[in-house]
């Protein structure tokens, strides 16, 4: 189901975000598998669920799907990793083998003097297709990015970086948390391939800072702000204010999750998805 | 096609008195948030009001008639109105929202319904009445246009603000003063110079004075959603029409506009992409 996929992150001809070297999927095991799949269980994508540094509020935002959780969980998909969903985890007292995964899905933060969210995230790359990175915890560090350490019940706990600082990430949406519906839309797109609506996504995945300040630096300072009001619609804490018909960041309210720019619609806009939806 | 996809052009304007007296032209929008809220179409709207009466617009979450009139009249500045729909399903819980929206608020609304990062927003909006804009200013800029262009002592002073006939004009004391649309040029914000979309190619139902006489509106229906809630509050007698082809100056005057301001701003967006500053980047 998710070859179509696979296949342009493997072969995309788009130069790499990252420069640095990042622990990288391990090479897939080249699948002779037809496009026409049965819907046979062995073909249902297989996906994890890693809870690093965060609130569970992605987690809880995936679980707000009702309607259509039962069927996903059912028939699309088989979740064989995570610590809450499956009751899967490897480390502890029944520490196992992480399986091979399609899809990873990551929430929160990586804890830099965490070893086991370390391994565990550096594990999930070599044996996963595709990293999400679930939820701006993931993606910026979000309010993990203000963590000082020196608090119980582990003091040394202090650096909380985006995952992509040590590993290279496919997918990335954001919110704090990630809304329901994007949730909903994204996994539908995901198991019928449909590639166009998720590269936004992709293209997401290279970022891993996010501010009030972008719509400041990126749309602002670039004369693209018509001060519509998206980024104040956007934002979970209510940092955004207006003056002068431009957005106005409270950074002291601000908790650098980049919805407020990833929703602009001046960073880009989605038209092709747009006409299709409402059929103008 | 310069006006998007729609699937009805009339002209229109309505019926009831109290809208007549302080609507912008035809009084189309706030018919239609009328007829909306007393049908249960929506429970409440997202709109851009001037609370102060100083020309300066305020988002603003209207639930009755009285309140729609209220907030009447085209505003020529910037309305974060987006921003109150927050409002509008936080604070007041509406499950059925309009929005009042520019065709650039449009552009944020839909990309909010195609991808909804914001969480139970997007799923409230069941109707989005478009304006037609060619441009806003800041305050600062309306400022100049009555104070040192127009001879006013202040903005507040002016009872009335439209654009029309290729111009700016103000009233006050019943008396109309006009600025040449080229003179206004340069004082837009920086934004509207690179907006493809004249007449709010993706709301329900899009409506500007253009293309109608005076005190009439050209109303183009667009979605199911848009064309069901005007022909309702037509066959209601809140709103009466003409055919386009029985006006003047009729739809070509709006083509053209909208043509010109495609055109424009396209040349605006290579302009700026030759020169490597940021453009949004379309999907």
């Amino acid at each position: 189901m998710f070859d179509g996929i696979k296949k342009i992150f493997g072969g995309s001809s788009e130069p790499a975000p990252k420069t640095e070297k990042k622990a990288e999927a391990a090479p897939k095991t080249p699948k002779s598998a037809p496009a026409e799949k049965s819907k046979a269980a062995s073909s249902k994508p297989r996906i994890g669920y890693i809870h690093l540094s965060g609130c569970t509020g992605d987690a809880m935002s995936l679980t707000e799907n009702y309607d259509i959780l039962s069927t996903v969980l059912t028939d699309m998909v088989d979740i064989v990793y995570g610590q809450t969903l499956v009751d899967k985890w490897i480390h502890g007292t029944f520490a196992e083998e992480m399986p091979e995964m399609d899809l990873c899905l990551i929430e929160g933060s990586v804890c830099l003097q965490d070893e086991h969210s370390v391994h565990e995230l550096l594990e999930a790359r070599k044996k996963s297709g595709l990293i999400a990175a679930f939820g701006s915890c993931a993606i910026t560090g979000c309010f993990t990015t203000f963590a000082r350490g020196g608090q119980q019940a582990q003091p040394k706990h202090e650096s909380f970086l985006p995952i992509s600082s040590l590993v290279k990430v496919d997918v990335a949406l954001p919110g704090c948390p990630v809304a329901p519906e994007m949730i909903a839309k994204t996994v539908v797109a995901l198991c019928e391939g449909d590639l166009d609506y998720l590269k936004p996504a992709m293209d997401w995945a290279a970022c891993d800072q996010g501010c009030g300040c972008d719509v400041l630096t990126n749309v602002i300072r670039q004369g693209l702000c018509t001060g519509c009001g998206t980024c104040a619609l956007a934002c979970p804490t209510r940092a955004m204010g207006f003056s002068e018909g431009r957005p106005s960041c409270d950074r002291d309210r601000c908790i650098k999750c980049g919805s407020c720019y990833m929703m602009c619609p001046r960073s880009w806009l989605p038209e092709g998805r747009i006409k299709k939806e409402t059929g103008l | 096609m310069p006006l998007g996809t729609y699937k009805e052009a009339v002209s229109a304007r309505s019926t009831e008195k109290r809208i007549q007296d302080v609507s912008q032209d035809g009084g189309i929008v706030s018919a239609l948030l009328c007829y909306a809220l007393d049908e249960g179409i929506i429970e409440g709207a997202v709109v851009a009001g001037t609370p102060d009466k100083n020309w300066r617009p305020v988002p603003t979450v209207v639930t009755s008639a009285d309140e729609v009139i209220e907030a009447a009249g085209t505003k020529y500045s910037m309305s974060p109105t987006l921003s109150a729909l927050k409002e509008a399903t936080r604070q007041y819980g509406l499950e059925k929202v309009g929005v009042v929206t520019t065709p650039c608020q449009t552009q944020g609304l839909r990309k909010a319904q195609a991808y909804p990062f914001s969480r139970f927003v997007a799923d409230k909006i069941k109707l989005i009445v478009g304006i037609y804009c060619m441009e806003n200013f800041p305050m600062a800029s309306l400022d100049t246009f009555a104070t040192a262009k127009l001879g006013f002592d202040d903005l507040t002073d002016a009872s009335k603000m439209d654009i029309g006939k290729g111009k700016f004009w103000l009233t006050k004391d019943g008396e109309d003063k006009g600025l040449a649309i080229k003179e206004t040029h340069g004082y837009e914000q920086a934004g509207c110079n690179i907006c493809n979309d004249y007449v709010a190619e993706w709301a329900d139902v899009s409506t500007g004075s253009v293309g109608s006489p005076d005190g009439w509106s050209t109303v183009l229906t667009r979605t199911d959603a848009g064309s069901d809630v005007f022909s309702k509050a037509v066959d209601a007698g809140l709103i009466e029409t003409k055919p386009m082809d029985d006006v003047k100056p009729g739809l070509p005057l709006l083509e053209k506009l909208a043509k010109g301001k495609k055109d424009k701003n396209k040349k605006e967006r290579e302009r700026r992409a030759k020169m490597g500053v940021k453009i949004p980047t379309i999907y």
